[in-house]
């Protein structure tokens, strides 16, 4: 990376002792089956094995219940007995063994946990690889994930030590930081008495910010995901990346020596970078040349191995670079940026609808319609009423019907609403919260904020100064904040959250802010006061996003870390992006 | 049931004595829980039948004795005495509690050995409420621990309206969505729905966890009385309208429909329910007809271009495609016909226009293309208009590999020089350039353009004798 750490700091803790953790757990459970010789991808059809014991390993899901019952039943009316094992991850949930009990297995079927849910997906990126959080907490309003949260939390503070300091904000925040509280004073004495490694955690709710999360990435990792979809740290680049006629799974993280150097760099300096690296790779290989015997020798046993293996990331990094130019010359990527800037600056609001209009005319992606439409609506604390019905009349003839119950859940969870007819709730509340009692108020209050709870981002864009103002051409070789990762056109809402509390070491002075963002009863920060934290552990942040994070805001973080002589951890739901959002909204799967 | 108790207050004395050497050791097994006099599901169904049928059958589920016995000679299933297992080399009974153990996980052991004998995974410490389990009133909050640790619990002994709300409460107030589940499974199971219902709708949390439930398990009918209950009529309606979703076939499909017409949606809403309905029928009638036309192999177009799918619960736009595709002649009175679904559905100009366009340039109909923009004033004149701007239509054009001619008309309607210059340069559209530079006395641009056109063709002439002209004045 052009920008090194600082030389002061902190060292980030090993994370593979989590990897070895999960790995030997499974193993150990494993184990106890005989002969487990084959996994199969539970799907819905009948399993092929005819094995004498068949072992799952699931999610805890209701459809995953009842495809292990009616397989357990066909074997029963087939008078065939085998053992059945259902090993759940990352833990079981009453609900499951209602179904087993309910379909007549319960007994044969048995049960174990593996409490695998921190997967380090990179030396800074603890993934908890529940894409199916946001949608349960955000939408359904289901709670069944916090305890997982909170037995992260608490199996990191016992490898890594006591939190001295904790900042959060979001409803699911406070009851996942509650519930972690619970359970470190039921174990008590665990982490008493051990040094803190990470003198900072920070937890927020994705809905604190979904506008981050809906913006075009185009920082190199975080296209790449928008891009090829990065799954569990990997990705699939097809035939027009590699330019043969297989795909190749290639492994993106801190070990891949190039990918790390572009990975938080903006699209538009990688293809120079790229082509520099291969460059002085030319001039590596070219010294060969005017060797003498021994010095070839030497060459070829020291060196080449490397230099081979670099060349082989370097072509595959270029090959994703150019097929990501293709993709996105062909959807005009320069004019879909163009109108996300005007959506989050606030500016050319009927130029931004109609371009909208246009996209969902010309059928083009079905969740990229619906993002900008999420974007426009939260930038401006809802659509129009014109809007929305002519928008959503379009998107329903274009893409089809029953994405009528996809805006029913964009709208319960606040993604995509409609505002009020002459719109002056806030005006009409004042006025009612001083004609009657406090308590009717706060009644008052809260039936309109469950009629719309406001986003407020243009009011909150400006008291956190998220667009910075630019005189002259923003330079994305030299990043100067956090905006670089969105060209310079915004700094992340969450991000910069992040940075203000750090600085202020509490939520002090940012209470419009919490207001604006509907948390006021919501933000907490909570410190130990027997300090014995290192000047190094302070400067060590366990950032914890529930909903997900995007790669652009690990990136931002970096960046923000590399700055001030902090290093971010992430630990993370699942990792996110606007298409994997909207995904977990539609009704109708693609 | 009492033989089985004894079984177990057996087992458990043996248990005891190497279950303390092996100090806290997490339960991998939960079924297995032995510290349970009385065996019950968490549900409050006692297992013994559960039991004494794998015992009969297989012997393979470790709740008896016997089955112990057998299993300890044929696997390491679930028993505490065996462990720790000395063949293993992954032993993780050690493990999880940091103790170092010579020979295995030297390196993880040294990592942590400034940490003795503690546990590392979750659940693993057994506080106060441990000691309760034998006793037999657990109070809401012991149960909600029991609960949230995943152990066999009875619920049977919260009777009252009263207890079984605290205990709703309790788990409530404790965030796990787990154990709220948990305890709206009893509640729903020993309540009257009024009653369940009538509690619920003050509490919101619990609410959302039962409808998300109910949802996941499909339970249908109880989920729409619900919505019934608290006279949430919008996504009653919505929720019934969901189930559309799982019906395959088009005919029922169709006539589920027609089931949810009348639903209490909003007025807007309404409209597109009933759209939905009128679109399928539509689609039903010209699927059967089209097939029927395709197999014949007496239709031209059919035979030209195979139908790639079924048009059946296509999106009307697309059904807007097809049938520009396919049946773009066919008089109004027909339902294939693009106008009468123009009429029917009231599609926007804008938005029939782009999708004849793109229909018709697919076939390379650019007669068709031509007509969809000349309009004829009352006076006769023609003119051409496009209600999508003409830029997209050269865009469109050129996607579906319109020859220079055609495209070269449309750039030139567009209306901003740039954006015309811009286009034309882009495809090639040379006369376009060229007449623009001059008719913009734009010399220099004109020079530059000279040297992208091929050496020795007419372009190159043309522009030459532009360039030699004397009666242009250019402005550079």
């Amino acid at each position: 990376m052009a920008f090194p750490h600082r030389p002061d700091a902190p060292e980030l803790p090993d994370f593979s002792m989590l990897k070895r953790l999960a790995r030997d757990q499974l193993i150990y459970l494993l184990e106890q089956q005989h002969e487990v010789d084959k996994l199969y991808k539970v799907e819905n059809k009948p399993a092929l094995s005819s094995n004498e014991q068949l072992c799952f390993l699931v999610r805890p899901r209701i459809k995953n219940m009842r495809y292990v019952a009616s397989l357990v039943n066909a074997d029963k009316l087939a008078g065939r007995t085998r053992k059945y094992k259902v090993i759940f991850s990352p833990q079981k949930f009453h609900a499951c063994e209602m179904v087993l009990e309910e379909e007549g297995v319960y007994g044969d079927v048995s049960c174990d946990e593996w409490a695998f849910s921190l997967l380090p997906l990179d030396v800074d990126l603890l993934s908890m690889e529940l894409p199916e959080f946001f949608r349960d907490y955000f939408l359904e309003g289901d709670q069944r994930w916090i305890n997982t949260v909170a037995q992260a939390l608490h199996l990191l503070s016992t490898l890594y030590g006591p939190f001295p300091n904790c900042y959060g904000i979001g409803r699911c925040t406070k009851m996942s930081y509650e519930l972690w509280r619970k359970l470190e004073e039921e174990e008590d004495g665990e982490t008493k008495g051990r040094r803190p490694e990470i003198g900072h955690v920070f937890l927020l709710d994705r809905d604190v910010d979904f506008v981050t999360a809906l913006c075009s990435q185009v920082v190199y990792e975080g296209l790449v995901d928008d891009t090829f979809r990065i799954k569990c740290g990997s990705v699939d680049f097809g035939p027009e990346v590699t330019s043969s006629d297989r795909s190749l799974k290639v492994l993106l993280n801190a070990e891949d020596k190039v990918f790390n150097e572009i990975r938080n760099e903006h699209f538009s300096n990688v293809f120079g970078f790229l082509s520099q690296k291969a460059r002085n790779l030319q001039a590596q290989y070219d010294r060969r040349r005017g060797m003498d015997i021994k010095q070839m020798k030497n060459f070829v046993s020291q060196e080449l191995k490397g230099l081979k293996q670099e060349h082989r990331l370097l072509s595959v990094h270029i090959g994703a670079c150019e097929s990501i130019m293709k993709k996105k010359t062909k959807q005009d990527f320069q004019e879909l940026i163009k109108t996300e800037h005007a959506l989050l600056e606030g500016f050319s609001i009927r130029e931004s609808t109609s371009y909208i209009e246009e996209h969902i005319d010309r059928q083009v992606s079905p969740l990229e319609s619906l993002r900008l439409m999420c974007l426009l609506s939260i930038t401006e604390n809802g659509l129009i009423p014109k809007d929305y019905r002519s928008l959503k009349t379009q998107y329903l003839q274009s893409y089809g019907p029953e994405h009528l119950l996809t805006f029913s859940n964009l709208r319960r969870a606040g993604l995509l609403t409609e505002q009020a007819p002459g719109d002056t709730l806030t005006a009409v509340e004042s006025k009612v919260s001083k004609l009657v009692t406090d308590k009717a108020a706060g009644k008052i209050t809260d039936a309109f904020s469950s009629l719309a709870k406001r986003s407020n981002f243009r009011a909150i864009s400006k008291k956190l100064n998220l667009i910075p103002r630019v005189d002259g051409e923003y330079d994305l070789k030299v990043p100067r904040d956090m905006a670089y990762v969105f060209s310079g056109a915004y700094v992340p809402l969450s991000c910069r959250l992040i940075e203000q509390v750090l600085e202020r070491r509490s939520w002090q002075g940012l209470d419009e802010v919490v207001r604006l963002l509907n948390c006021s009863e919501l933000a907490f920060t909570d410190m130990t006061k027997e300090d014995k934290a290192s000047s190094e552990s302070l400067r060590l942040i366990l950032v914890v996003f529930l909903g997900g994070c995007t790669f652009s805001e690990v990136s931002a973080l970096r960046f923000l870390g590399r700055e001030r002589g902090y290093r971010f951890i992430f630990l993370t739901t699942a990792v996110t992006n606007s298409a994997r959002l909207m995904e977990a909204m539609s009704e109708v799967k693609a | 049931m009492d033989k089985l108790t004894q079984v177990h207050t057996a087992s458990h004395c043996q248990l005891k004595e190497s279950k303390r050497a092996v100090n806290s050791l997490r339960d991998f097994v939960d079924d297995e829980d032995d510290d349970d006099l009385e065996r019950v599901s968490w549900s409050g169904e006692p297992v013994g039948s559960i039991s004494w049928s794998i015992k009969e059958t297989a012997g393979n589920s470790g709740s008896s004795q016997e089955g112990r016995e057998q299993l300890k000679s044929r696997n390491s299933f679930s028993t505490y005495a065996q462990l720790p297992k000395p063949t293993s080399t992954y032993s993780l009974s050690s493990f999880f509690r940091g103790r170092t153990r010579p020979g295995s996980f030297q390196s993880l052991s040294d990592a942590l050995s400034d940490v003795p004998a503690k546990s590392y995974a979750p659940e693993l410490g057994r506080p106060k409420g441990e000691y309760r389990d034998y006793s037999n009133d657990w109070s809401p909050s012991d149960t909600v621990w029991r609960l949230r640790k995943g152990k066999v619990c009875s619920l049977e002994r919260f009777r009252s309206l009263q207890d079984k709300l605290r205990l709703l409460e309790e788990a409530v107030s404790v965030h796990d969505g787990n154990v709220i589940t948990a305890v709206l499974i009893f509640l729903k199971r020993t309540l009257s729905k009024e009653t369940l219902f009538r509690e619920l709708e003050v509490r919101q949390v619990a609410l959302r966890h039962l409808i998300h439930f109910l949802k996941e398990i499909g339970d249908q009918k109880l989920l729409l009385d619900l919505f019934r209950f608290l006279d949430r009529t919008e996504e009653l309606a919505l929720s019934h309208y969901r189930e559309h979703l799982n019906i395959q076939d088009p005919e029922k499909r169709k006539e589920f429909l027609k089931t949810c017409i009348g639903l209490p949606f909003s007025a807007e809403d309404s409209a597109h329910i009933q759209d939905h309905y009128t679109l399928l029928e539509r689609q039903i009638i010209i699927e059967a007809n089209d097939r029927h036309l395709e197999s014949a192999g007496q239709t031209e177009i059919f035979r030209k271009h195979p139908r790639k799918a079924s048009i059946l619960n296509m999106p009307l736009v697309t059904t807007l495609f097809y049938s520009c595709f396919y049946h773009y002649t066919e008089a109004e009175g027909t339902f294939s016909s693009p106008v009468n679904l123009k009429k029917t559905f009231k599609i926007p100009d804008k938005q029939y226009v782009l999708t004849a366009l793109a229909a018709r340039a697919k076939l390379r109909a650019w007669h068709d293309v031509d007509a969809l923009f000349t309009t004829k004033n009352w006076l006769g004149y023609t003119k051409k208009r496009a209600p999508i701007g003409f830029h997209r239509v050269v865009e469109i054009l050129h996607k579906n590999s319109a020859p220079v001619q055609i495209l070269q008309e449309y750039v030139n309607l567009v209306e901003d020089v740039d954006t015309k210059l811009n286009l034309a340069t882009k495809f090639k559209c040379h006369d376009v350039v060229i007449d623009t530079c001059r008719d913009l006395k734009d010399r220099q641009q004109l020079l530059a353009y000279r040297s992208k056109v091929d050496k020795g063709s007419a372009e190159e002439e043309k522009i030459d004798a532009i360039l030699n002209s004397s009666q242009i004045r250019w402005k550079n």
